[in-house]
């Protein structure tokens, strides 16, 4: 059993902090943000390389930072931050003291030197493999090492949330079932354990490969074990994304959950059916049959995507349905309109929310349709797809919960109020340029990870569409603005924590810090229905999703006949 | 109670649904069966479908049906670097290999007729990325695999590499012609 005098209450919230876990929770942000920062300044030079009227960089090192770029916003930015999360949801929403701190500071430690490990075997520059490091090509022994000790590091990390769980359960710090923000959480931890497994099954071999220890490895093999540890990453990202969509929710409008089957079983689907997404890229691989791909990427009948269109309307839902029972109860659209525009927590996982469905999600599922992956696979549409998921959907959400956590966690108040307002618009605007563009150029057959479009010296040539070259530069320019957006949330937070007034341990802050949570419905909404203009919104996707994915099978059915 | 809380009804799950929820996951549940529906009717409807026909290979086995297929139907050389152009009968099988940093030789078709194409790489992984028709392929080594493919536009047309295959990637372009 845990003393009193280890936890703080904090006076805004009224959540009860383990200081073990707090200094945890504050270390793994922190080291996030700096991978952030990192992997942002690497992006704009990706960016501007690949905008051809700038071709930046020459082609060694443009592969190399490609490389670096990929692992530190992918794996480290993220993944450190959803440790941060995990502790969160674990010990201070359940207020139980976080189990075995000490083994959670050797997680964090082993992911540090990983992570480090791995960075410096790519910035060697024999290691410009790309983050999918495609067997034979090769490279240096200690980039997959890195990696190896960093997933080992992540995996006790899960373990410590789970123990936590178990710790609350068995003291009873809670009563009755989880919270639904720790249910999303679980989910990602779970999606987590699957996905470090699929690592070590596949990276030890590479590793082992790579010293010269194992002759051959099977490059069917390695992309669709590599991949269920791949593509599940990104699912973490997804499920821990949508867990703080939920805790935002909850946060700025004291929402409650529309109904808590509902939410808790489309994260039941995430768990059941996100792992068949390697599939999504081996489409266009020789050796696996159509039924295997049929099955797999479609999710079985894509009860994944069903489950992410479920939050999608649930979560805005709520919002509107706390914001009518607090009066904005005229129209369609009041509850939208007098929301918190201001409030960059609110802001940001708003845009989440909208540009990870309509650019993202839309894209995801196109894409991932089997036949339709014949015109997209590996063109720039592809990581212009990630882009509108995992930034503008999780990365940009993490950031608008990190504007929360500043007073909440470290108690200091932010500067730069004003910056910090507007700084998710610019982000999401250049981000959404960024994958809109990309997502163009791929349509005209660009190929991503590729350095020098007009193929000088090679035995021959190929002139891309005109338009291909304006989308890119189109593509530069918003490269820059995101740069921008990123870099001041990076330096508000950063100065937040170093200068930001100090708040105080026990006395409440001037503006209150989360909502009065509501508790009924009761009466709210138009008719039987509760949330209309979600509603509205919701179709308004669907019908944009119907027709983009026919665009996409006309396309198809304009190229040559393949049987 | 707020998503941040355990649940004020401890026994949640008897709770009712709320009717926006459930229109919408119906409407979400029959576009999801609508997609997957989709798939199995374009193999039967659809002119554009991968087979499922592949076979394992060796470097060596491959090139050397490679080389006899450019052996026996070469017609003339071309590119920079003087790539044998292969012009094999309609409706045979052609071969084109990928290596660091080829698509190895030219091959020259007829618009509207089928060829079985086989491709295979002899060293790294590689995408065969047919522009501007925009068709892409993953070609592994160790692995040939088979698609028919019937050009409906007579022209010349590019193949690019896009899968990242080392610092020469982006000099890796072969060519296809068809003509009328």
């Amino acid at each position: 059993m845990a003393t009193a005098s280890e936890f703080r209450t904090c006076p805004d919230t009224g959540l009860l902090f383990h200081k073990p876990a707090e200094k945890l929770m504050k270390i793994n942000a922190v080291v996030a943000v700096v991978f952030l920062l990192v992997g942002g300044v690497l992006g704009l030079l990706v960016g501007l390389t690949r905008w051809p009227a700038v071709h930046l960089l020459g082609a060694s090192d443009f592969y190399m930072v490609l490389t670096a770029h990929g692992i530190d916003v992918l794996i480290y930015w993220l993944i450190f931050f959803e440790m941060a999360v995990l502790y969160f949801c674990s010990s201070t929403l359940l207020g139980c003291r976080l189990a075995t701190p000490r083994i959670a500071w050797l997680a964090f430690a082993l992911m540090l030197i990983g992570a480090i490990v791995n960075n410096i075997a790519v910035f060697q520059g024999n290691s410009s493999v790309m983050f999918t490091s495609y067997v034979p090509m090769s490279a240096d022994p200690m980039f997959y090492l890195g990696l190896i000790v960093f997933a080992v590091g992540a995996l006790l990390g899960c373990f410590v949330f789970l123990g936590t769980l178990v710790i609350a359960k068995a003291e009873k710090t809670y009563e009755g079932s989880l919270p639904l923000v720790t249910f999303g959480a679980l989910t990602a931890a779970i999606i987590a354990i699957f996905t470090i497994a699929s690592g070590a099954i596949i990276l030890i071999p590479t590793f082992l490969f790579s010293i010269g220890f194992i002759s051959e490895i099977d490059p069917l093999m390695y992309r669709v074990i590599w991949w269920a540890f791949g593509h599940s990453s990104q699912q973490i990202n997804m499920a821990a994304m949508v867990a703080v969509w939920y805790a935002v929710a909850a946060v700025a409008f004291g929402a409650k959950p529309l109904s808590e089957k509902v939410s808790r079983a489309a994260f039941l689907l995430y768990i059941i059916f996100l792992q068949l997404a390697s599939a999504h890229h081996i489409l266009v691989d020789p050796g696996v049959s159509s039924t295997w791909k049929i099955f797999n990427t479609s999710y079985a009948m894509y009860l994944a995507v069903l489950a992410s269109m479920i939050h999608g309307l649930t979560v805005p839902g709520a919002i509107e349905a706390s914001q009518r029972k607090r009066g904005f109860n005229k129209g369609l659209f009041e509850w939208l309109r007098k929301a918190p525009w201001g409030n960059p927590a609110f802001s940001g996982v708003f845009m989440s929310l909208v540009l990870f469905g309509f650019l993202g999600g839309i894209s995801g599922v196109v894409m991932g349709t089997e036949q339709i992956n014949l015109i997209i696979h590996n063109t720039i549409y592809v990581p212009g797809h990630f882009h509108a998921t995992v930034v503008l959907g999780t990365t940009l959400a993490f950031m608008a919960l990190t504007y929360w956590l500043v007073p909440v966690l470290f108690r200091r108040d932010l500067v730069m109020k004003g910056l910090a307002k507007w700084q998710p618009y610019i982000f999401a605007l250049g981000m959404s340029g960024v994958a809109v563009f990309m997502m163009g150029a791929g349509t005209l057959g660009v190929p991503r990870r590729h350095w020098d479009l007009s193929f000088v010296s090679a035995a021959f040539t190929h002139n891309f569409p005109e338009t291909a070259y304006t989308l890119l530069g189109l593509m530069g320019i918003s490269v820059v603005l995101a740069v921008i957006g990123g870099a001041a949330f990076c330096g508000i937070i950063v100065a937040s924590l170093l200068f930001g007034k100090r708040l105080s341990l026990t006395e409440k802050g001037e503006t209150p810090l989360v909502a009065e949570p509501i508790t009924s419905y009761e009466g709210v909404g138009m008719g039987k229905i509760v949330a209309p203009g979600t509603f509205v919104l919701a179709l308004v996707f669907l019908v944009s999703f119907v027709l983009y994915y026919f665009v996409n099978w006309k396309f198809l059915a304009e190229t040559w006949g393949i049987s | 109670m707020s998503a941040l809380m355990p649940p004020s009804d401890r026994l949640w799950w008897k709770e009712p649904i709320e009717k926006v929820e459930l229109l919408w996951i119906l409407l979400a549940l029959l576009w999801a069966v609508l997609m997957f529906v989709m798939m199995p009717y374009w193999h039967v409807y659809g002119k554009q479908n991968l087979s499922s026909e592949a076979y394992k290979t060796t470097a060596e086995a491959y090139q050397k049906k490679v080389q006899a297929m450019v052996d026996q139907y070469t017609v003339r050389t071309d590119g920079a670097r003087d790539f044998p152009v292969v012009r094999p009968p309609a409706g045979s099988d052609i071969y084109m290999l990928a290596r660091l940093w080829d698509w190895w030789p030219v091959l020259e078709l007829e618009n509207g007729k089928s060829y079985r194409l086989h491709l295979s790489s002899l060293d790294w992984q590689h995408g065969f990325s047919l522009q501007p028709a925009n068709i892409n392929l993953q070609v592994l080594p160790g692995y040939e695999m088979v698609v028919t493919i019937t050009p409906n536009k007579a022209g010349e047309y590019s193949v690019v590499c896009n899968e990242y295959c080392g610092i020469g990637h982006h000099r890796m372009v072969g060519r296809i012609y068809v003509t009328e």
